[in-house]
């Protein structure tokens, strides 16, 4: 992975110490709170409902074991005992004290770390595919790309204040594992009729107040345009995005409102004038960077272990035939830490699970990790034979939660458990849901089924994109839920239907249990997914079980 | 028709730890909405405010929050208030964690 060179620690180093006068600044009233908050935004320093939150970039989701392990510092010296891993591949610590979060960025910055661009109208942390550099179906590893578009954005004095943040990742699959579409520039590696490598950009997708599904604006760009490429894309946006309404100012308005067609003709017309600035340093930046992503040196021989632990262990085997999933490398597999354990936190790891996680990399996955936007663990390299050593020592850390796909592996927000802006709770809906279903014992049965919960319009928790999303609203001072159906986060992603009128908290959860029981009766064979029910069948028998007549609230 | 006012207490977060506070009828400020001053008078509500906005060494993001009289003192009348005056409710920390270390 990347290594920070002296450019890099300098600037670091010198932007920590600039955020450190800042904060004692504050402390001793030289700065109001209006001349800080933008200072202390730029460096994902939050404050939500009960405390200030501090967002730690996890660049394209990419940890080696010592950074790991500094996370667990900052959650235990700083922070009580936790991490919240977000959406966004970013961690999240719900409780750090202003006077503290300098010595925490210092901490960070030791292992080339840092909440840089985290908040603000900036051009944020780069997200990318959670098995990039190991998945068996990618063209080329997408973390070069994604560190090159790092480098370039971080600190970049055109994007630093523009009308809205502008989120971009990178995939190098066919299969789409980082909701490319749902961003508002997604760049995935493509190869063309003539086998050469380039890039495929996707502008004007996201989700929030007005969801939209990101559009194509270029089939192939060149390998050595694709940085002036994007910076076209960004600055086009920049100038003839909306200013004068926050809900109208990201880029999938700017491209609803223009038409692909017309970014199009801009973004070519700035590129004519951009390319020629680029003088080639960009290509030398990234053949440099290609090489700190040299794939491990994998290891050979026999599964055997695995094997007869598959055979012997249903315990493993349950665990194998969730968690896993297929490797480029003979004999390998990547294994995903579920960090959705039935009725917790979704998303939250203690200190102590993020250590024995740095610890079991280091010992038998090759130093790897990464977090998933589905707010898991993955370790990328594994070979067979050490899975059964790895899921016993995940059993021991009460982090072997065999549900990757299922219906508990569910995406929540904070919600009004943590976040200022949220409308309504939705951790507590997701531990009620995944315990539930784990009463009724009906998750492997049901299979595949992804439910995505946010607290507020603002939709951090995907819900648009979820086979069932749900949305937290505050209606007249009561949490309500709202539920779509039909949401898809892949290369085939769809934006949720709404059922219709919402639903109380303590109804919420029985609902979903009617959806699910309609499902399980109308599927057409144990194979045939929710999503592929509801794309057959459609809205009504859902809607039918949903809101049955004789329950009907008649006015 | 103007909406009737209804009563209110000044809340904000404190500087240094973010934690959630409110404004006693003394100028001085407290942990518990219990010990809260609870203002029934509009122009109060907006004079108090004010007050609480210039004490920048301890607050940030005053504002006025609904609030009504209850046995012990003031209660929120909105449950995103709840969540404020006792802390999440996926772990016992925040306000309900120092009760308990009481
Ligand atoms: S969706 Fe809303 S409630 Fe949830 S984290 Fe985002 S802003 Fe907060």
């Amino acid at each position: 992975m990347y290594k920070y060179n002296d450019f890099d620690h300098a600037f670091l180093a010198e932007r920590n110490r600039q955020f450190r006068a800042q904060v004692e600044r504050r402390i001793d009233g030289q700065l109001t709170e209006d001349e800080f908050k933008p200072l202390r935004l730029m460096n994902g320093l939050y404050l939500q409902l009960h405390a200030y939150m501090l967002r730690v970039a996890i660049p394209y989701g990419t940890l080696n074991a010592d950074q790991m392990r500094t996370l667990a510092l900052l959650a235990e010296k700083w922070d009580k005992g936790y991490g919240h891993f977000t959406t966004r591949q970013n961690i999240q610590y719900n409780w750090p004290k202003l006077q503290d979060v300098p010595d925490m960025l210092d901490a960070l910055a030791k292992v080339n770390m840092h909440a840089i661009q985290t908040s603000g109208n900036t051009i944020r942390n780069v997200t990318a595919d959670h098995f990039a550099g190991a998945a068996a179906d990618e063209i080329e590893d997408p973390r070069p790309i994604a560190e090159l578009i790092r480098q370039w954005t971080t600190d970049h004095p055109e994007f630093q204040f523009m009308g809205r943040k502008f989120k971009i990742a990178v995939s190098a699959s066919a299969a789409d594992r980082a909701v490319l579409k749902a961003h508002d520039l997604a760049v995935r590696i493509v190869k063309n009729d003539d086998d050469v490598i380039g890039y495929q950009v996707l502008v004007g997708g996201g989700l929030g107040r007005t969801p939209m599904i990101g559009k194509v604006l270029n089939d192939f760009v060149a390998q050595d345009d694709l940085l002036p490429y994007i910076e076209s894309v960004v600055s086009v946006w920049n100038q003839i995005g909306r200013r004068d309404n926050k809900y109208k100012a990201r880029i999938k308005i700017t491209v609803h409102e223009h038409g692909i067609d017309e970014i199009r003709r801009l973004t070519d017309e700035r590129f004519a004038l951009v390319r020629p600035t680029f003088g080639g340093a960009d290509k030398a930046l990234f053949e440099d960077i290609k090489a700190h992503f040299a794939s491990p040196d994998f290891r050979t021989g026999t599964t055997e272990a695995f094997d007869a632990a598959y055979e012997a262990d249903p315990v493993f085997r349950a665990w194998a035939d969730t968690n896993l999933a297929e490797h480029r490398a003979e004999g390998h597999a990547i294994a995903t830490i579920s960090i959705k354990k039935h009725g917790a936190t979704p998303g939250d790891a203690t200190a102590e699970q993020m250590r024995e996680m740095a610890s079991i990399a280091e010992d038998l996955a090759y130093g790897e990790l990464r977090i998933s936007h589905e707010q898991n663990v993955i370790l990328p390299h594994v070979h067979k034979n050490d899975l059964p050593a790895i899921h016993a020592r995940l059993k021991a850390a009460d982090l072997a939660t065999a549900n990757i796909g299922l219906i508990s592996d569910i995406i929540a927000c904070p919600g009004m458990d943590y976040c200022a802006l949220a409308t309504a709770r939705s951790i507590q809906v997701a531990e009620t849901i995944a315990t539930r279903f784990d009463e009724l014992k009906l998750e492997h049965d049901i299979g595949h089924l992804q439910i995505k919960i946010s607290g507020c319009i603002n939709a951090c928790g995907h819900h648009h994109v979820g086979h069932i999303g749900i949305l937290g609203l505050d209606r007249a001072g009561v949490e309500n839920y709202q539920i779509t159906l039909g949401g898809d986060a892949t290369e085939t992603a769809e934006i949720g239907t709404r059922t219709g009128p919402g639903f109380a908290y303590d109804e919420i959860v029985p609902a979903i249990e009617r959806i699910v029981h309609a499902y399980l009766e109308i599927r057409a064979h144990s194979e045939e997914t929710f999503l592929e029910t509801y794309r057959r069948v459609g809205m009504e028998p859902f809607k039918a079980a949903l809101y049955p007549p004789a329950e009907a609230k008649v006015a | 028709m103007p909406r009737a006012f209804t009563p209110k207490v000044v809340t904000a977060n404190h500087l240094l730890e973010g934690d959630v506070i409110y404004l006693k009828a003394d100028n001085s400020w407290t942990r518990e909405l219990a010990e809260a001053e609870l203002i029934t008078d509009e122009a109060d509500a907006q004079l108090r405010l004010l007050e609480a906005e210039s004490q920048k060494d301890v607050t940030v993001g005053a504002y006025l929050a609904d609030a009504k009289a209850g046995e012990n003192g003031p209660e929120p009348t909105h449950f995103r208030e709840e969540f404020r005056r006792t802390g999440p409710s996926n772990y016992r920390h925040g306000k309900q964690e120092a009760e308990a270390n009481v």
